[in-house]
């Protein structure tokens, strides 16, 4: 009989199944083949854009006269125009109070709100406030855009008549607080629903022995709940932030006035590139906007990594 | 006819490890053969190299005269049932057993024939229409059967068929299992970690330890001479005793007590040499009253295992079990002796048995 | 025990202002469509349904909501597609440079966003005169669902359990038998999650259409909804309540769908 010569090395069956995972034997080039026609898709519609977009940035195009025909390379003049056009910076600073203000804090503190004090509750209460919330949140921007623009309006909005105010025109007066509120009440739903889901998780044997010693609900909160909830805090503070810095929604409700003081970064590059058609600045700002992504979404790929 | 021949099959990974290491093995028409050792050692990758669905590298696999070594599995005119049955959740009964014919293109009515033919001979008629979802284990252990049984392959693979019932059914599909195979006359590989399986359904098995072969034999013959102090160790339900010994002339010190050289090994051992003597509990013979070439202790653990106790000696420090029948159990502390049946008792030498 | 009656009000409260909040903005949609006469104001609707003659009425209303169909029927065929078979091969197959690939993927779909590629996709379409072309489109909201799509289907793909195939392949079927009999159906709840996000995500989508339609007889849903509101002159509110109205009606259909029959898996991508 064979005689072990060498010390055995210990060889799981879970593992010898993963190095031969082709189940199916498709073989390298079929798996090609099927992986084919969603990479040409992406790298025409999406990776190619990204790129051009740099090229862009550096060239003075313009969607009609002498430079739509023949564009030129003008090095990194839109860098240096937007950087220091205060137009930019004012849009810039727009955009950090409706991330900030819609998202960072409303949509937290709110969507926090509402499942903490859902938590254990079960009927008709949780469904219908549960309910509403995800129905902003379905509803085509399109169609709650119009609703708002109906609830704010300075004649007969339903907001004036429940405050019995005349001639209150909050997307007049206060345009970037009502876009801010806006985007709370449109986006509350995601933050609900992943902190739902994560004071689901955790263990009610950790809160039952937090009050079993005494803690009152406010010490229960920060020292059972928070701690297995900071994971989701973070994964929620990022992915609503990135959607946020991105919405184009703001300019359904006011287009970016009245006299710019709605010009988020999305809607800005709208009016400065397709409006205006200075193709070449517009792609400056753009790219300013994807490196922000990609910090952003570097940030959160790290921490998705850190938890597996 | 439809035998298996392994010869130098070899599989390493990448990375490195080897999980067959060159092995050598024949498996003869009609035979139940099992694959058995402990987990890690290769067996699973050895039905799967036999399968198709690992590659060799190295060696070759030979089924029914005919090297399928770097044939695709379907084209190997094998089926094999796996762990967890593999039933598609999405067909009912009938389409699961008759999928190897639709892959065949059988025509529908055929095979639909074929089903319900092989499903009432499982006795599976009252279920040809329902889901797997909504059978039970031995259930869905049956279809899988009948579906390996509706290829007509020459061959039939077994993963582990009976680690997903529970302990109960167990016993029952083993004798099914064995009957079955035992009508139908077709080579079937089967893997195993438990050697109780292995022992009360295979022709005959193969002990595996990372990689190798270490045993290959009838049930009998493994249990009762095992080849070396692995299998020794590995086979049985209660362990064998494996004692440090010393030869001195025609008798063998254990634990300082003087035991007959076993006939298995009479003539074949040089004194003072240092060997392993082995016996199992159950060919120890316990009495209460002093009996020459025995191993004398006290006992200092009795076992209750059903129609028998298991008694622990302590023979100067060194554990010694036998097996005693029941109404003869001693009581704890009593002093108590083993003595090995001749013909049954073996010698280990550097782990190998000594044999002629 | 007075504490327990504070905290009870106080729960009472704030859930009567959640749903104030909440609900307030949406009562219009609720009760303008069926209001004779309805103003911005919300008023209890008469139950009329004369607002929906004006839907009929508008030449283009309702062939936007068929275009909206269009595209996402569209977009969501193809989306399913490519996306299951890449995740497939992506799955199951160790190809060379796969962890990087997908990487990349999951990093692409969360940074070239419509925002931040409006310009040069619009530039492109002007390029490859795809504008105003409705399968263009598709395509580009094609390309920008894949990543996203391929990621959860391989999430799919990689609970599923490798032995189905395995079994099949044992028994002589072919890679491709293997994915239509086998694979295809084990992974259907996960096309239908997949169909049902890309529909939903190209039903509320409004700047690629507003940027690469502008003939009004191919638009979609959302784009008509805008115009209505901002085009010159007095809105025509019936028009627009009930145009909302239906033009909403299928996302929570939707919603409720998926809910009912898959539960709400949570899916951090499932909504941008």
């Amino acid at each position: 009989m064979a005689q072990a010569t060498l010390p055995p090395e210990v060889l799981d069956d879970a593992k010898a199944r993963r190095y031969n995972a082709d189940a199916a034997g498709l073989g390298r080039l079929r798996a090609g083949a099927f992986v084919a026609p969603a990479l040409v898709l992406i790298s025409l519609f999406l990776v190619f854009p990204a790129l051009w977009v740099l090229y862009l940035s550096l060239s003075n195009y313009r969607l009609t006269g002498a430079a739509a025909a023949a564009p030129q390379s003008v090095g990194f003049d839109n860098f240096v125009k937007a950087l220091t056009d205060p137009e930019f910076w004012s849009s810039t600073w727009l955009t950090f109070e409706f991330v900030l203000g819609s998202a960072v804090i409303g949509q937290v503190v709110l969507g926090f709100l509402i499942a903490w004090i859902m938590r254990d509750r079960t009927g008709p209460i949780k469904r219908i406030v549960e309910g509403l919330v995800i129905l902003a949140w379905i509803l085509p921007s399109a169609v709650v855009s119009f609703l708002w623009v109906a609830l704010l309006d300075r004649d007969g909005g339903t907001l004036n008549t429940l405050l019995h105010a005349q001639d209150f025109a909050p997307l007049l007066d206060h345009p970037m607080l009502s876009i801010i509120v806006f985007n709370i009440w449109r986006g509350a739903a995601f933050s609900m629903m992943l902190y739902g889901a994560a004071l689901g998780n955790v263990p009610p044997s950790h809160l039952e022995s937090a009050r079993l010693a005494g803690a009152s609900g406010w010490q229960q909160l920060r020292d059972v709940v928070f701690p297995h909830i900071r994971g989701h805090v973070l994964t929620n503070l990022l992915l609503i932030s990135l959607w946020t810095f991105n919405d184009f929604t703001p300019f359904l409700l006011t287009a970016g006035g009245p006299d710019g003081k709605t010009e988020v970064l999305s809607v800005h590059v709208y009016q400065v590139a397709l409006q205006g058609g200075e193709l070449g600045y517009g792609a400056a700002v753009s790219t300013v906007i994807l490196l922000i992504n990609l910090v952003v979404a570097v940030f959160y790929l790290r921490l998705l990594r850190s938890k597996k | 006819m439809s035998a298996i021949e392994l010869r130098g099959l070899t599989k390493v990974y990448p990375g490195g490890v080897k999980a067959l290491d060159s092995l050598d093995l024949t498996i003869p028409d009609g035979e139940f053969f099992a694959l058995l050792g402990p987990s890690g050692c290769g067996k699973t990758t050895l039905l799967r190299t036999i399968a198709g669905l690992e590659t060799a590298t190295g060696g070759a696999v030979v089924i029914g005269g005919r090297d399928v070594t770097g044939v695709q599995p379907g084209g190997r005119d094998i089926a094999m049932v796996f762990q967890d049955y593999a039933l598609f959740p999405h067909m009912d009964v009938t389409d699961n057993i008759a999928y190897p014919l639709r892959i065949k293109k059988v025509a529908r009515s055929t095979r639909e024939q074929k089903a319900a033919e092989v499903g009432a001979r499982l006795g599976l008629d009252k279920l040809m229409d329902r889901r797997p979802g909504q059978l039970s284990g031995g259930q869905q252990q049956r279809v899988a059967l009948a579906r390996v049984m509706a290829t007509q392959a020459q061959a039939f693979l077994f993963d582990e068929p009976l680690s997903n019932l529970d302990a109960r059914l167990r016993l029952e599909a083993r004798t099914f299992l064995k009957k079955l195979q035992h009508e139908l006359g077709v080579t079937t590989v089967f893997v195993t970690h438990d050697q109780a399986e292995a022992l009360a359904m295979a022709d005959r098995m193969a002990v595996m330890e990372s990689g190798h072969i270490r045993q290959i034999g009838t049930p009998a013959e493994v249990f009762q001479r095992p080849a070396n102090t692995f299998v020794a160790g590995f086979i049985g339900s209660t362990p064998m005793n494996l004692l440090d010994g010393v030869v001195r002339g025609d008798t063998v010190e254990v634990a300082d007590c003087k035991l007959a050289v076993p006939q298995s090994a009479e003539g074949l051992l040089r004194d003072g040499e240092k060997i392993v003597y082995g016996v199992r509990p159950e060919y120890n013979g316990y009495s209460a009253e002093p009996v020459d070439g025995s191993l004398v202790g006290k006992v200092s653990i009795v076992e209750n295992l059903g129609a028998s106790y298991l008694v622990t000696l302590d023979v100067n420090g060194v554990p010694v079990q036998a097996v005693v029948p029941e109404g003869h159990e001693p009581a704890l502390g009593d002093e108590g002796y083993a003595l090995p049946r001749r013909d049954r008792a073996l010698i280990y030498r550097d782990g190998e048995l000594v044999s002629a | 025990m007075t504490r327990f009656v504070l905290h009870r009000i106080g729960f009472y409260v704030l859930v009567a202002v959640l749903l104030a909040f909440f609900a307030v903005p949406l009562l219009w949609l609720a009760s303008a469509p069926f209001t004779s006469d309805p103003t911005y104001q919300v008023r209890m609707p008469d139950f009329t349904a004369d607002n929906f003659r004006a839907l009929f009425d508008n030449p283009y209303a309702l062939g936007s909501l068929w275009n909206s169909v269009l595209l996402a029927a569209g977009t969501a065929v193809l989306v399913v597609a490519f996306a299951t078979l890449a995740a497939y091969a992506l799955s199951r197959v160790r190809l060379p440079g796969r962890d990087a690939l997908l990487y990349t993927l999951l990093l692409l779909s969360s940074i070239i966003t419509g925002t931040a590629a409006m310009v040069p996709l619009f530039q492109l379409a002007v390029e490859l005169q795809l504008i105003d072309s409705q399968l263009g489109l598709i395509l580009i909201l094609t390309g920008g669902l894949l990543p996203a799509a391929i990621f959860m289907m391989k999430d799919f793909m990689d609970s599923t359990p490798k032995s189905y195939e395995e079994s099949a392949r044992v028994f002589g079927a072919t890679p491709l038998q293997i994915v239509r009999h086998v694979v295809v159906p084990l992974v259907r709840p996960g096309l239908a999650t997949i169909g049902v996000w890309a529909v939903a995500n190209v039903w509320g989508n409004f700047l690629m259409p507003y940027l690469l339609l502008s003939d009004v007889e191919k638009q979609p849903g959302a784009v008509i909804m805008y115009t209505l509101y901002t085009e010159g002159g007095q809105a025509n509110l019936q028009l627009l309540a009930t145009f909302g109205l239906l033009y909403s009606v299928p996302v929570v259909l939707m919603y409720l769908f998926v809910s009912k029959k898959y539960g709400f898996r949570f899916h951090g991508g499932i909504k941008r």
